[in-house]
């Protein structure tokens, strides 16, 4: 990483469901072009600080900001339509079950979103979806709807989608994890095409394979807290933490089990 | 049975049959508008809206559809609202189908998947856009089905106009009775009509779900 501006920045993140706390206290900031993945077990917190991000899953206390703009304001309901819309824009999200729209085509999948906010004619709208689709391998699925795609296909249609609105930032919250085992790897060729090409990206997952050859940091959660972050090779190898070490034994474990 | 008593009174059974067609149009038209905004009331973020469409649906499914039509034919006078009885028929069963199509759009609606919402709305879009290009295109595949359950429902419903004389099928057939002392062929003509209705309505409703159903 050159350049350490604050790109997200994540400020005393609290979220709690009446007596339930799960996410205390949470600081974490990403840099422009940064690949961040954030591991831990179940229920630690993690996609819930992730959907937080774009306020889907509104904090009960707290700061999400977008190159200093706050993402999560509180405002009168149709001032923060009007403003989460268009921060919303600027962040792609692609999650566990593709949330493709069933009753569009791949090409209106991608080209819906940018028709109707940024007026693209269909022509523009066209050329947007022809593009995007080839950049996730594809194109010769255009005109087909998603129940007649495998589920990798599924997911790189949303991801085609998700880009498709030029975001800055996107977010994947267990993006492979619904997938047959082999079909995870088209996806995670795909997602590390992205990291290539320098989009920031935040990544919860539970592959640590994944992982650790492709983010520049590795954010270990567990029960709402940040138990240990670092490069993925201080986390992986040489964990500080006790919770860390447990995680890791079970979750490599298991890996090392399912992958025989 | 006396065929040839059956052969002679249809006509008059035909023409009386497209009263009941004429009263289902209408009536199943006034439900549906109903239904969609008592539906849209009660999936609002104002609580106001979800208590009025909320009690909408439980008085008119709480008190026999009879009931109502008598209140407003009979009762009506009384209040100032003066209708004919085939306008009291189609205002009164219209009501009072638009409840049932109330919990059958709203279902539709809720069952869509949440993801549904959540991806449209994380590409920016308005909650009404995300209503209006997302959700509501896959509800109305989900509603076709569950709406000409009430549909049916509704045509033979409308029997229920012959109660305050509207000269409909049920009437039509009551009123032969009188003349001909023959409730069986006057019944049993008057079945067999409702049945055809119901039918070609039927397999209206199973065209349109197939031509929108999705591959």
């Amino acid at each position: 990483m050159t350049e350490k501006t604050p790109f997200v920045d994540i400020r005393h993140a609290q979220k709690a469901y009446g007596d339930l706390e799960v996410l205390k206290d949470i600081n974490l900031t990403v840099s422009k072009g940064e690949i961040v993945a954030i591991i831990g077990p179940s229920g630690s917190g993690k996609s819930t600080l992730l959907r937080a991000i774009n306020d889907l899953d509104p904090l009960s206390s707290g700061e999400v900001l977008l190159e200093g703009v706050q993402v999560n304001k509180t405002l009168p309901h149709r001032q923060y339509e009007k403003h989460i819309n268009e921060m919303r824009q600027h962040i792609g999200m692609v999650f566990q079950h593709f949330n493709l729209f069933p009753h569009l085509t791949v090409r209106e999948n991608v080209t819906m979103a940018p028709k109707l906010l940024k007026g693209l004619s269909n022509a523009e709208a066209d050329q947007l979806a022809e593009e995007q689709l080839a950049h996730v391998g594809m194109s010769e699925r255009i005109d087909y709807y998603p129940s007649q795609l495998s589920g990798g296909q599924k997911q790189r249609v949303a991801i085609a989608r998700a880009l498709a609105m030029k975001p800055k930032l996107m977010l994947f919250d267990e993006a492979t994890s619904a997938l047959d085992p082999e079909l995870v790897e088209e996806v995670n060729l795909v997602m590390k095409k992205l990291a290539e090409e320098h989009m920031t990206m935040i990544i919860v997952t539970h592959e640590m394979d994944f992982a650790a050859s492709v983010c520049d940091r590795v954010i270990f959660m567990d029960g709402g807290v940040v138990v240990e972050e670092g490069p993925p090779s201080v986390v992986f190898q040489n964990p500080t933490q006790e919770r860390t070490k447990n995680f890791l034994r079970k979750h490599l474990a298991q890996y090392a089990e399912s992958s025989k | 049975m006396d065929i040839d008593l059956i052969l002679r009174v249809y006509p008059h059974f035909l023409k009386a049959a497209l009263v009941t067609v004429e009263l289902s149009v209408l009536t199943v038209l006034l439900g549906l508008v109903c239904g969609a905004a008592a539906a849209a009331a009660r999936l609002s973020r104002f609580a106001i809206l979800r208590f009025i469409g909320a009690a909408y649906v439980s008085l008119m499914r709480g008190i026999p559809a009879l009931i109502f039509l008598f209140l407003l034919y009979f009762g009506g006078p009384q209040i100032g609202i003066q209708l004919t009885a085939f306008q009291a028929g189609v205002i009164g069963l219209g009501i009072n189908i638009g409840a049932y199509m109330t919990e059958t759009m709203r279902g539709a609606i809720i069952s869509v998947d949440h993801g549904q919402a959540e991806a449209a709305r994380t590409l920016g879009l308005s909650q009404f856009q995300s209503f209006r290009k997302v959700i509501l295109p896959q509800a109305m595949r989900l509603m076709i089905r569950p709406l000409g359950v009430n549909i049916n429902a509704q045509i033979k419903g409308t029997a229920l106009v012959a109660a305050i004389s509207v000269v409909e099928l049920t009437y039509t057939a009551q009123r032969y009775i009188g003349s001909t002392y023959k409730p069986f062929e006057m019944f049993f003509l008057a079945g067999i009509l409702y049945l055809i209705i119901i039918t070609v309505t039927g397999k209206m409703i199973s065209f349109l779900d197939r031509r929108v159903r999705l591959p």
